[in-house]
């Protein structure tokens, strides 16, 4: 085997981590799942750059991060709000792009709305599993890089990219494949354990008043706030088992909704899910800006518009020309 | 998943291998209503209150999964009075995934007893700079820190569900007789290793972390580390014994 190449960092952005599909085994001992908050964007960004869809990707708060490497390599940026930066030049995201070695590059804001911004490098990052993941738990301080955010000077290790890689430059995601990001959205919800404990009025509101995203968001979960509160009798039940997309009603009646970080077990009333297949739009909503509405879908329906969205991943990626 | 037994099954609609059959209610009460929680995962719901019995339920099925896993299940969490199932929705769907459940549910746990977990034991330095809230546990019950130590470590604590961080174990059936509210104001830093009381919980802190846990002990094992296989040192449905030991 040979040696790993490596990148270094140059600017570190606002909050930078190592992020894969995230840790899913170890729940039962109370280790959060962790990983991308946006799966699909660091999905197909690993898709087109080959690599398998558990590699592990930079997940940029904000899109804003500078490399540099000291091998040629193929990077491709995925995501809202940034583009791929190379010496300057920028580069739409969804695009496989050759980096030759010495020359800097990375994803920088670009105006529009958008929350995260991922950047995946053939071969991936190469850093050890930690419980099976690559997955930084920052309040936990492992995976990832020693288990914390990357900083100025951070030599980052690169798995081996599949032979002749440098032929995919060029490749990009079809646009029109793309789910319908933006700062306000509608997402399709589910029903979940408590559903039956609000009222046919909570969930007439539920569904039909738009929620703000509140600034008190982060990767554990973003807290909404509506013009009017859910009425709940109880708002705690016995602690029970929970995953990202799980929406949650505390007793003032704004919901939350579970994020990557969030606790294994959780104790408030869970009124709905975020369907799969949307979690990726909620998650790039900008908290502080950016508002949601949500629809009501059966299981069956999520599970389709989800399967579609996986399934369909490698059939939109076109190769260049 | 044997998928013969489940198939067998469906087949001669023997769902009670020792002989009962399915009109009879009393076995179904033992069995869990299956609800979803979202598109990717189901509860199985033994019961709506902390007890041990319907606790014991919850990890004889989790441990009947892990023997018999279904396709497609990627994850699980035993809590209280439910289990968490999350699957993979591109190989199953909801429908099936309940189907399969209940099936291998109704088979292996009508006949079989719970296993039991395992015991084990945690080193405690009671007291001191170790302890800081034990002479307020004492005096707050009339009693000598000595009989306070003499109450914690008599009884084996079952470990119900882990959650809020990892390597949390939340540990129930503290003695009335010791039982405490948590401190009125939180510590900024609780060191890690840190054995608490709150109300009839006792637990121990995996991390340094924030809390308001009456801390009577420390102990110097590792309760979680995240490089070690498994990480924790506790598991869900194990029982723990808190053994004095002299600092």
């Amino acid at each position: 085997m040979a040696d790993h190449n490596f990148i270094q960092v140059l600017d570190p952005g606002v909050l930078v981590t190592i992020q894969d599909e995230g840790r899913l085994a170890y729940q039962s001992f109370g280790v959060p799942v962790s990983g991308a908050m946006d799966w699909f964007a660091l999905r197909v960004a690993n898709r087109l750059v080959a690599n398998p869809s558990h590699a592990a990707g930079l997940e940029c708060l904000a899109g804003s991060i500078l490399l540099e490497c000291e091998e040629d390599v193929l990077v491709a940026g995925a995501g809202c709000g940034c583009r791929l930066v190379v010496n300057d030049e920028e580069y739409p995201l969804w695009l496989a792009v050759r980096v030759r070695g010495g020359m800097q590059f990375g994803l920088k804001p670009s105006g529009e709305a958008g929350c995260w911004g991922y950047l995946a490098i053939a071969g991936g990052i190469a850093v050890p599993p930690v419980m099976g993941s690559r997955s930084t738990f920052l309040r936990g301080k492992f995976g990832g890089l020693k288990g914390r955010a990357l900083q100025a000077g951070d030599l980052i290790p690169l798995g081996h990219p599949v032979e002749n890689i440098h032929l995919l430059a060029g490749r990009n995601f079809s646009p029109a494949a793309l789910p319908g990001y933006a700062n306000h959205v509608v997402v399709r919800v589910v029903e979940s354990a408590q559903a039956a404990n609000f009222s046919t009025e909570d969930w007439n509101t539920f569904c039909s008043q738009e929620y703000q995203v509140s600034g008190q968001s982060d990767r554990m979960g973003y807290r909404l706030a509506g013009a009017l509160p859910l009425s709940l009798a109880n708002a705690d039940v016995i602690s029970e088992g929970m995953l990202p997309g799980i929406i949650q009603v505390p007793g003032n009646g704004q919901p939350i909704v579970m994020m990557s970080d969030c606790p294994t077990t959780g104790g408030y009333t869970k009124i709905a899910a975020v369907a799969r297949a949307d979690l990726p739009l909620l998650t790039q909503v900008e908290p502080g800006t950016g508002s949601v509405w949500f629809r009501k879908v059966s299981i069956p329906e999520a599970e389709v518009a989800y399967r579609q969205i996986v399934l369909g991943i490698d059939q939109f990626i076109e190769e260049e020309g | 998943m044997d998928a013969g037994i489940v198939a067998q099954a469906r087949e001669s609609r023997l769902w009670y291998p020792c002989g009962m059959n399915s009109t009879q209610d009393k076995p179904d009460d033992l069995l869990p209503k299956i609800i979803p929680l979202s598109d990717a995962a189901v509860l199985l719901k033994f019961g709506e209150e902390i007890s041990l019995e319907i606790n014991q339920r919850v990890h004889h099925a989790f441990r009947l999964l892990k023997v018999n896993p279904i396709p497609g299940i990627l994850s699980m969490i035993p809590a209280y009075c439910t289990l968490m199932v999350q699957y993979d929705p591109v190989l199953n769907k909801s429908g099936d995934i309940i189907e399969a459940l209940s099936l291998l549910i109704r088979i292996h746990m009508i006949s079989g007893e719970p296993m039991q977990g395992k015991v084990i034991e945690i080193p405690v330095i009671y007291g001191g700079d170790a302890g800081p809230d034990l002479d307020f546990v004492a005096s707050s019950h009339q009693l000598d820190p000595e009989e306070v130590v003499a109450i914690h470590t008599s009884r084996l604590y079952p470990v119900y569900m882990m959650g809020f961080m990892p390597g949390f174990a939340y540990l129930g059936g503290v003695d009335d007789r010791i039982a405490t509210p948590r401190l009125a104001s939180p510590r900024q830093q609780v060191v890690s290793g840190s054995v608490g009381i709150a109300g009839s919980q006792t637990g121990i802190y995996p991390l340094e972390s924030p809390g308001g846990w009456q801390i009577i002990g420390r102990t110097p094992l590792k309760l979680f580390d995240p490089d070690r296989d498994p990480p924790s040192l506790l598991s869900p449905g194990d029982l723990v014994r808190f053994v004095r030991l002299d600092g």
